[in-house]
């Protein structure tokens, strides 16, 4: 992270500043918002922020996920056919800084292009929250985002892969804020077996080029697995795995899983050895 | 009136809207795209195939008795319908299988709606040795049963995808998430002139040979260029294909007709220039059917291939520049032209293709005699008997 702090530094910035400081990866989970229902998702994040999650990223379910694999899909779905709009998805995001947490979040480009990139951007801010993740949002088309975003004083978040070049690494860094989003492996969103080699090679490849701290995401699922990429990642997002215990049963046993999963992976996080 | 080489823009249209994984692969395809199109070597082959393979060049047939029904108009029908699998689809896949050979790579997905696409890239996996898995959502493997069949028989591998509204934009969606994940190993065949750079102008580039022969063989006929070329429009591959050529003669009238379903008004259609607004979808700006959030509207068409919420961007700046219109055609306006052209000249059209048709009903009325009106045959109805047979109650 840069050495200089800004006077206009986001929740987001702060908190991972502050797990920098303690020697620890900080914790980000993912939830779509009005998933399971709106009641259910602000549940959801009460459970994520009081087992010790740092951040929160609210999605904005879409009809047309193309980096989501199954499970992110079916709770989209489900929280689009409860009805879910724009107005929602802000709800959300400030109950979740409300709780004292830092909150952004995630969503496709269109839905930004048609509520208008600046009104977002200033309802974002209004809302509490510390920026946005946009995954297919590209370099070359991101200029205006990056222009109405900064205006509201909130952090632009863009996703590399492991098969991003260098130079476009570095085109990517000079335009993001808040942190890296590095995706683990060349596929979607889900739960995998294994963290994929090319995570710690991408993280490795991306310090050369950028202060910036660096979140790992895509397939990160079991406390193991965050325990591992906690060693040389500043952020460990979990999605999948928090949504599955959510997908199957009643609201107050999914709940349950959901706040035995989080505290499990809360512990894991923190007890991870620092490379 | 060209995109720009490195970001694919046609004025405020298309560019790339995808996950960052996929940048190097379109990377390499915008290259290979440029490199090819001074490659004498790939012009031959490509060339070889047309003339040995798929039938080129495609013949122009004069529609007599049509034309009665069109207020006596002179009417060509480009024959794409006559290429091998039937419809212009070959064209594009033929020269995207020879891209994926020249890459190295061995397998290829694809998305289909109707199947034609479909068809024509498990056509040419099996002429090439390329493995091919053809993502089509389950409501159209129903539609277009047949064309499933077609596929598995020429060894593709046909998955139906369940996810959202269960066509054609599911598909894409899941040959995306496909592509994503194996792209070290495989190339997207996109069917259709939408999606990231390169992409529609690497597919009108395939397809311009559509209207390079028309042009010349119009002018060969006629001594003169046509008053209008009409192609219809889903996601718009076989209409900048014909028009493309066309598109510096300013006296040519270009128009493009787009699938309206019930109505424009019913809210029922498919029509993304005539009934929507612009927005991003499938890697590109363009115009699309959208709610006021920007989710994307499930679109209706009897027509399998014109079902798609979306459209290409080299569309929506034609359309906003003026250079070419866009009309609906309503399900009942498209199997009237379709009916009559099977029982005045003998030709029984896709249902796609029957949008243009009904669409050259309409202009040649208004234009009379003295019009000369091109249309796109774009592909042979076989696929749609059994839509046509329920339709007209004959079975």
């Amino acid at each position: 992270m840069s050495s200089v702090a800004s006077a206009k530094q986001t929740t987001l910035e702060k908190v991972l500043h502050e797990a920098r400081a303690e020697k620890r990866a900080a914790l980000i989970g993912y939830i779509p918002a009005g998933f399971p229902t709106i009641e259910g998702c602000k549940a959801a994040i009460d459970v994520l922020v009081d087992s010790g999650f740092d951040a929160v990223e609210i999605g904005y379910p879409y009809s047309d996920p193309v980096m989501d694999g199954p499970i992110i899909q079916e709770a989209a779905d489900i929280a689009l056919r409860n009805g879910v709009k724009a107005k929602d998805v802000f709800s959300m995001l400030s109950h979740t800084t409300s709780r004292g947490a830092a909150g952004v979040v995630m969503t496709y480009w269109n839905p930004i292009e048609q509520y208008g990139a600046t009104r977002f951007a200033e309802a974002i801010s209004a809302a509490g929250g510390s920026g946005v993740i946009t995954p297919d949002l590209s370099f070359e088309q991101a200029q205006p985002w990056k222009t109405s975003a900064e205006s509201a004083g909130i952090n632009t978040i863009f996703v590399v892969a492991p098969s991003t070049t260098d130079e476009r690494l570095q085109k990517v860094a000079s335009i993001t804020s808040g942190f890296i989003y590095a995706a683990s492996l060349m596929g979607v969103t889900g739960t995998r077996t294994a963290i994929s080699n090319s995570a710690q090679e991408l993280v490795t490849r991306i310090r050369k080029l950028s202060d910036l701290p660096i979140a790992v995401g895509l397939g990160v699922s079991t406390p193991e697995q965050a325990r591992e990429v906690a060693t040389y990642a500043d952020g460990v997002i979990i999605g999948s795995a928090l949504i599955k215990e959510l997908l199957a049963g009643d609201l107050d046993s999914g709940l349950a899983k959901l706040r035995s999963l989080a505290q499990s992976l809360v512990a894991a996080t923190k007890s991870a050895e620092r490379l | 009136m060209t995109a720009t080489l490195d970001t694919g823009l046609f004025g405020p249209y298309g560019g790339r809207y995808v996950p960052e994984a996929l940048i190097a692969a379109l990377d390499e395809l915008a290259q290979m795209h440029q490199a090819i199109k001074s490659d004498q070597e790939f012009a031959a082959e490509l060339n070889h195939l047309h003339k040995t393979y798929s039938g080129r060049p495609s013949i122009l047939t004069e529609a007599h008795r049509f034309a009665d029904y069109c207020g006596g108009a002179r009417l060509l029908l480009k024959r794409e319908d006559l290429n091998h699998t039937g419809s212009h689809k070959i064209n594009n896949v033929l020269g995207q299988a020879l891209m994926t050979k020249r890459m190295g790579k061995k397998r290829v997905i694809a998305e289909t709606g109707a199947g034609q696409h479909g068809v024509a890239s498990a056509t040419a996996a099996a002429l090439l040795g390329l493995e091919c898995v053809v993502y089509m959502g389950e409501e159209d493997t129903k539609r277009q049963a047949l064309n499933v069949a077609r596929m598995r028989l020429l060894g593709a591998t046909v998955v139906p995808v369940t996810a959202g509204s269960r066509t054609l934009k599911d598909a894409i969606n899941e040959a995306m998430r496909d592509w994503v994940t194996n792209v070290e190993s495989t190339h997207y065949i996109l069917g259709t002139v939408a999606g990231p750079h390169p992409f529609p102008v690497m597919v009108r580039d395939f397809h311009r040979i559509i209207g390079d022969e028309a042009r010349a063989q119009v002018l060969e006929l006629t001594g003169a260029l046509p008053t209008a070329v009409l192609a219809c429009v889903g996601g718009g591959s076989n209409a900048i294909g014909i028009f493309y050529p066309f598109i510096e003669d300013l006296g040519v009238r270009l128009i493009g007709l787009e699938a309206g379903g019930d109505g424009l008004e019913t809210g029922r259609h498919a029509s993304a220039i005539s009934g929507g607004r612009p927005g991003v979808l499938h890697g590109a700006r363009s115009y699309m059917l959208q709610d006021e959030d920007g989710q994307t509207v499930e679109s209706h068409s009897i027509s399998a291939g014109l079902d798609y919420p979306g459209v290409g961007p080299e569309h929506a700046h034609l359309h906003d520049i003026g250079r070419a219109e866009y009309w609906p055609i309503t399900d009942k306006e498209a199997m009237e032209a379709f009916s009559l052209l099977c029982r005045t000249e003998g030709i029984i059209p896709a249902i796609e293709t029957a949008h243009a048709l009904a669409g050259a009903m309409k202009l040649g009325k208004e234009l009379g005699p003295d019009a000369t009106l091109l249309i796109n045959l774009s592909g042979r109805g076989d696929k749609d008997v059994q839509t046509a047979a329920d339709y007209f109650g004959m079975v």
